[in-house]
């Protein structure tokens, strides 16, 4: 399969999608080549794997067309960019729910016409792709469902806005009783905007359908995540980085099928000792700002260094699938309020005090058998830029080996990524 | 007889190591094919154990050197080596500039590299010293010689420039503008040394240590002695050297 791999062009799509076709048509053969390089390199990657590299494969063609079809049948196709935006109540619609956020440096110009340059790359790239018109996810999106987790994002949405319809749910900043009071409004606004869209009312039993499709599909990432820990790891991180990724796009339902095939496959692999680094490799576990596609970077230098990457402490990540919601609510109003106090437990650096997510991280280090920690924040967000530096406190006391990188989707970086990546390397081996 | 080779960004820097100790050593300035001109350079020993570090270290594994290792562990061994009682390691080069601890028994225990920016580094000297109409190598003499306290805000070498521009132009002495451009290395560097934290003797490598005032500077803004070695180029090039393979 490595050798016909291919992400498929579709330019008669795009023009419905009133795609800039002609400089969008460089992109799938341009992802291609990123493709085979970063992920049809790797060797005895899991049988598993062909499905996700199946939805790459698709990523601008078939899912869009599912997407296209869902909407032509008046099901609202709702964009997001965060792991706070309900997206069970979406489901519960009938809807499809979509993460837009930006991971690709390809955008970023198109951006910098219009918004300052020092802000995240995430959000330039995100803006960029709508402003340029090259993103067909976005452009099958009803509206975009923004919220107000940092500064660059809930002043873009009023930008945004201009080009394509943006809501935004305020997420409060603390998480005292009060905030959660707001928060449940936040949440019930959130699904009278879904129902004004279809024009009906989620029922209490669609809802609860909702719930369990998402709880049994991060139950089957956790149940991913607690496989790929196996040392010597049966998966590499850029595989699990891949899935993780591709679990904000795909429909739910099918997902946790696949991811779940996968599980069993892994579990065969470790019966037969069948990994895919040997023992010893050194184990790194990343926390920190999310990858969204095609952001690899980080992954690609790390595991090409010679070390095995075994948990994400992300939005991208464990942070999406660690908390399930309860399902003791019989009605409406108590189905919202589990829902919401699932939210509250994500842990984003956006809240103050967050201590919380410096216990997970360190929880996360030990279940995953890593040696290291490293530390990624995009640039120029601040909040987990300085949240680094209480990680960094902590580590020091457990005697955990830290390393804290702040960097964008530019190449120029590379080099010295690399170099401080295998110093760190060496330091752990040493 | 083993070869350390530092593939930097503007320099290329050999050491050979005999029975433990340095017998000799280059530095060269590097071209377009760091590689090429680096088995040059190796003709004339007949050492058949080279372990590279720096920038070009992968091209070097790829065409000739036996083993890599990065310049963090590489100025680990090689100050530790110079300088026994080293914990900290200041290394500014042509393009980055990076601490380093070292626990009780120089492990690297901790380090730090400038992020994307050349400001702290021997770019960004270089470029100043352009802007002001010196060499390079007598930027420093020149910046001693001036006893001002005159600031430079900013730390991007890009709009760096355009302040040293602008001083100019108010009728400030060169002396005085190259000193405040070498106090602003030295504010940046300090910064990076007091976030890790000192401790133990402080060695400070790499090209940019061969500027006398940046040394001078830093010792008085810390208020403790930095060691520099006779020729601080080496130092990574001397780690390489020593590593085991």
């Amino acid at each position: 399969m490595s050798e016909q791999f291919q992400v498929k062009a579709d330019p008669e799509l795009w023009a419905k999608l009133d795609m800039d076709v002609e400089r969008f048509s460089n992109i799938p053969p341009m992802l291609t080549g990123v493709f085979n390089d970063v992920f049809l390199s790797q060797e005895n990657r899991p049988q598993g794997m062909g499905y996700f590299d199946n939805m790459v494969s698709n990523i601008f063609t078939g899912r869009i067309q599912e997407m296209y079809d869902a909407r032509e049948e008046g099901r609202p196709v709702v964009g997001t960019f965060c792991v706070y935006v309900p997206e069970e109540i979406i489901h519960a619609a009938g809807g499809v729910c979509v993460g837009l956020c930006g991971g690709s440096q390809g955008s970023i110009g198109d951006a910098e016409k219009i918004l300052p340059r020092n802000i995240c790359p995430m959000v330039k790239s995100a803006f960029g792709f709508k402003v340029g018109r090259i993103c067909p996810f976005f452009q099958v999106v009803d509206f975009v469902y923004g919220e107000t987790t940092c500064d660059a994002k809930k002043k873009t949405w009023e930008l945004l806005d201009e080009y394509v319809p943006t809501h935004v749910m305020e997420i409060p900043q603390m998480k005292r009783e009060r905030d959660k009071k707001l928060w449940v409004e936040e949440v019930k606004d959130f699904k009278t905007a879904i129902e004004q869209q279809t024009g009906k009312d989620v029922t209490e039993t669609e809802l609860k359908q909702a719930i369990e499709t998402m709880n049994a599909k991060r139950k089957a990432m956790q149940r991913l995540n607690d496989l790929r820990h196996h040392d010597p790891s049966p998966i590499s991180g850029r595989d699990m980085l891949l899935i993780q990724q591709i679990a904000f796009y795909d429909i739910p339902e099918r997902f946790t099928e696949k991811v779940n095939e996968l599980c069993d496959e892994l579990e065969a692999r470790i019966k037969t000792e069948n990994y895919v680094a040997p023992k010893g490799t050194t184990r790194l576990m990343v926390s920190g700002t999310p990858m969204a596609l095609p952001n690899w970077k980080l992954h690609n230098i790390i595991e090409k260094s010679g070390a095995v990457i075994v948990n994400e402490e992300s939005c991208i990540g464990t942070r999406y699938y660690k908390d399930t919601i309860s399902t003791d609510g019989t009605n409406m109003e108590q189905m919202l309020e589990k829902l919401t106090e699932r939210y509250m437990q994500i842990d984003c650096s956006c809240f103050t005090p967050n201590d919380d997510r410096i216990d997970q991280v360190i929880k996360e280090y030990r279940e995953s058998g890593a040696q290291g920690i490293i530390d990624y924040c995009l640039q120029f967000c601040h909040t987990y830029n300085i949240e680094a530096v209480k990680l960094r406190q902590a580590c020091e006391k457990e005697g955990i080996p830290f390393l804290a990188i702040e960097s964008d989707y530019s190449p120029e970086d590379v080099g010295q990524l690399q170099t401080r990546i295998e110093a760190f390397i060496e330091q752990i081996q040493d | 007889m083993t070869i350390g080779i530092d593939l930097g960004s503007r320099t290329i820097k050999l050491a050979v190591l005999k029975d433990g100790q340095l017998d000799s050593w280059q530095v060269v300035e590097s071209s377009f094919k760091p590689h090429l001109q680096s088995q040059e350079l190796l003709k004339a020993y007949p050492a058949k154990n080279i372990i590279a570090t720096g920038y070009g270290r992968h091209l070097a594994k790829k065409h000739f050197a036996q083993g890599v290792i990065t310049e963090i562990k590489a100025h680990a061994l090689g100050a530790r080596h110079l300088f026994p009682g080293c914990r900290t390691i200041l290394d500014v080069g042509g393009q980055d500039s990076k601490v380093i601890s070292l626990d009780a028994n120089g492990k690297v225990s901790n380090f730090q590299m400038n992020d994307k920016c050349a400001a702290g580094t021997g770019k960004f000297l270089e470029m100043m010293s352009t802007s002001l109409g010196y060499e390079l190598s007598q930027f420093g003499e020149a910046a001693a010689k001036s006893s001002g306290n005159l600031g430079i805000g900013n730390m991007c070498a890009v709009f760096a420039e355009s302040e040293v521009v602008s001083l100019r132009n108010d009728g400030h002495s060169p002396e005085d503008i190259a000193r405040a451009v070498h106090m602003s290395v030295v504010d940046r560097v300090a910064a990076m040394l007091e976030r890790i934290g000192i401790a133990g003797e402080l060695v400070f490598s790499g090209g940019v240590a061969n500027n006398r005032c940046i040394a001078e500077l830093l010792e008085k803004k810390l208020g403790r002695t930095v060691f520099v070695p006779k020729v601080p180029d080496i130092v990574g090039a001397l780690g390489a050297a020593l590593h085991q393979t």
